[in-house]
């Protein structure tokens, strides 16, 4: 469905150039939840304004059901990690929903309709008539969620949304968003530093290498479905995918496989 | 508990050291024969004579139908333009040095030019008003629309928000707390130019008042046309703050929970 072949991103030019981007391929497929994790600074949120069509790379492409992404797409929704200052503070909670569908012309009915639907999904109908800004940050997260489902995309891509709320939260968040885009059948990309996060999330998670970025390894998750927060989290499976996530990290961080840049698949 | 005597101790010396300064001047100056320094119960008989309300149809509505025009049209030019100049950067580049000339000319050098141009009547008044009140919207406009921020930004580009929907129901509301602070400045400067242009050309209007009593000796309606400017004054800022409460109270909700 989404295809990322041989992208690369370079930021300024001649002697001031840093490479942010080395090459990267990856695929994700329909209904897919993909975790893409790497080591802090590794290029991960370039990765993503490059697959929303937000920057342009600087080599390779990205395609969209073999159409090549120029600018964002339609059926793409983005979740960026800092929900206030992504919502607009001068609209309320329905407002902020509503808004992206005003491009999509659709009848008062149908839009409030969907609308409704998505900030119901996130449980916050009662708060539809408040501002974004009397919210707490997870229910502010959820409203950006909300916005992104009412707008009906095909895949969504999320940038460390739970990397500033609580724990508790953030936990409550991560089933939330399973549960989601089991309903509304969208396919993920969730980008994360958080290790546990990508592997109970993931049906596929994605490591990357530190700058100039590269997959450094593909991994198949098979937990089983649907997840659970304590159960999924005690399986012997869970913690060993955990490790080797962990390990593949940390190797490629102290540098003891620097030639090994090419990409190995394992699982 | 505390914070409400806060307020109320507040409000109480915002009307009690006005009527203070008010009862002192009229006690120092009653029986007053300096000319220039007549006793304050002369100027207020004079502004009940004058203001209450024989001159409000000859005199204050001329004058502030030029200073709400002035003003009028300087907002609505100094929004659009500042937001159509904040939206392109090869634009505003382009602008850039043309604005900073024109608006660091001393805005009364104009009036010569006004007159020749535009006559002596209410376009010459109306067009100088408008012509110095535009910088500050303008310019505030500009620096809004630049300083929103880029995730802001990100997300409208993201869901593909269409151009008007971006440039009326994002940039604008965005940049409103800027375009606030340049109103204020641009709402004192009309006041200003009002009384400027009134004074240099004109029949009728407040600071065809205040000069030609000056120029008849009529102190104590000289005064009272200051007076009533100052009250004039005072008032528009207090209802320009009611307006920036109530457009702007998301901006204070939302930047209260960011510090809290």
């Amino acid at each position: 469905m989404l295809r990322v072949s041989h992208l690369g991103k370079t930021y300024g030019e001649g002697e001031e150039a840093v490479e942010a981007i080395g090459d990267v391929d990856l695929e994700v497929a329909e209904n897919e939840f993909v975790c893409v994790v790497g080591p802090s600074g590794c290029g991960k949120t370039t990765l993503l304004k490059c697959m929303s069509g937000l920057l342009p790379p600087t080599s390779g492409e990205v395609r969209l059901h073999d159409e090549r992404v120029e600018g964002p797409p339609e059926r793409m929704a983005l979740v960026f990690q800092e929900y206030s200052r992504s919502l607009f503070p001068w609209m309320t909670v329905r407002q902020n929903v509503a808004f992206p569908l005003r491009r999509k012309k659709l009848d008062k009915a149908k839009g409030r309709e969907l609308v409704e639907h998505a900030v119901r999904s996130v449980d916050l109908t009662g708060f539809l008539d408040r501002y974004p800004w009397e919210l707490s940050g997870g229910m502010q997260q959820r409203v950006a969620i909300a916005r992104a489902l009412a707008y009906q995309p095909e895949i969504m891509l999320m940038d460390e949304p739970f990397a500033s709320v609580d724990a508790q939260t953030r936990a409550d968040l991560e089933d939330l968003i399973l549960e989601i885009c089991r309903e509304y059948g969208v396919t993920a990309v969730f980008v994360t530093h958080d290790i546990d996060e990508s592997v109970y999330l993931g049906d596929r998670i994605v490591i990357l290498t530190p700058a100039p970025t590269r997959v450094q390894e593909v991994l198949d998750v098979d937990l089983p479905q649907p997840r659970d927060q304590v159960e999924t989290k005690e399986l012997p499976e869970f913690a060993q995918l955990r490790g080797h996530v962990w390990r593949s990290i940390k190797r490629k961080q102290e540098g003891k496989a620097p030639e090994a840049a090419a990409t190995s698949s394992a699982g | 508990m505390s914070a409400r005597r806060e307020r109320l101790l507040g409000s109480g010396l915002e009307i009690f050291v006005p009527l203070a300064l008010l009862v002192l001047w009229g006690v120092l100056s009653a029986g007053s024969t300096t000319y220039y320094f007549p006793p304050l119960t002369d100027i207020f008989t004079a502004f009940k004579d004058n203001w209450l309300f024989s001159r409000v149809g000859s005199d204050v509505v001329p004058s502030l139908t030029r200073m709400f025009a002035g003003l009028g049209i300087a907002i609505v030019v100094g929004v659009v333009a500042g937001l159509l100049l904040g939206l392109s950067r090869r634009a505003r580049l382009a602008a850039d040095p043309i604005l900073e000339f024109l608006r660091a000319i001393p805005p009364p050098a104009l009036l010569p030019f006004a007159i020749l141009v535009v006559g002596v009547g209410d376009g010459m008044k109306i067009f100088i008003i408008a012509l110095v009140c535009l910088w500050p919207i303008l310019l505030n406009t500009i620096d809004g629309v630049t300083g929103v921020d880029p995730t802001l930004r990100e997300t409208t580009r993201v869901y593909g928000v269409p151009r008007g929907d971006r440039m009326w129901r994002v940039m604008l509301p965005a940049a409103s707390p800027q375009i606030f602070a340049g109103l204020r400045t641009s709402l004192s400067l009309a006041l200003i130019l009002m009384v400027i242009s009134e004074m240099v050309a004109s029949t009728n209007g407040i600071g065809y008042f205040v000069l030609q009593s000056q120029r008849t000796f009529a102190i104590p309606e000289m005064w009272s046309g200051i007076f009533l400017l100052g009250i004039l004054g005072y008032t528009f800022n207090a209802g320009l703050v009611l307006i920036e409460r109530r457009v702007l109270r998301w901006h204070r909700g939302a930047r209260a929970s960011a510090l809290g």
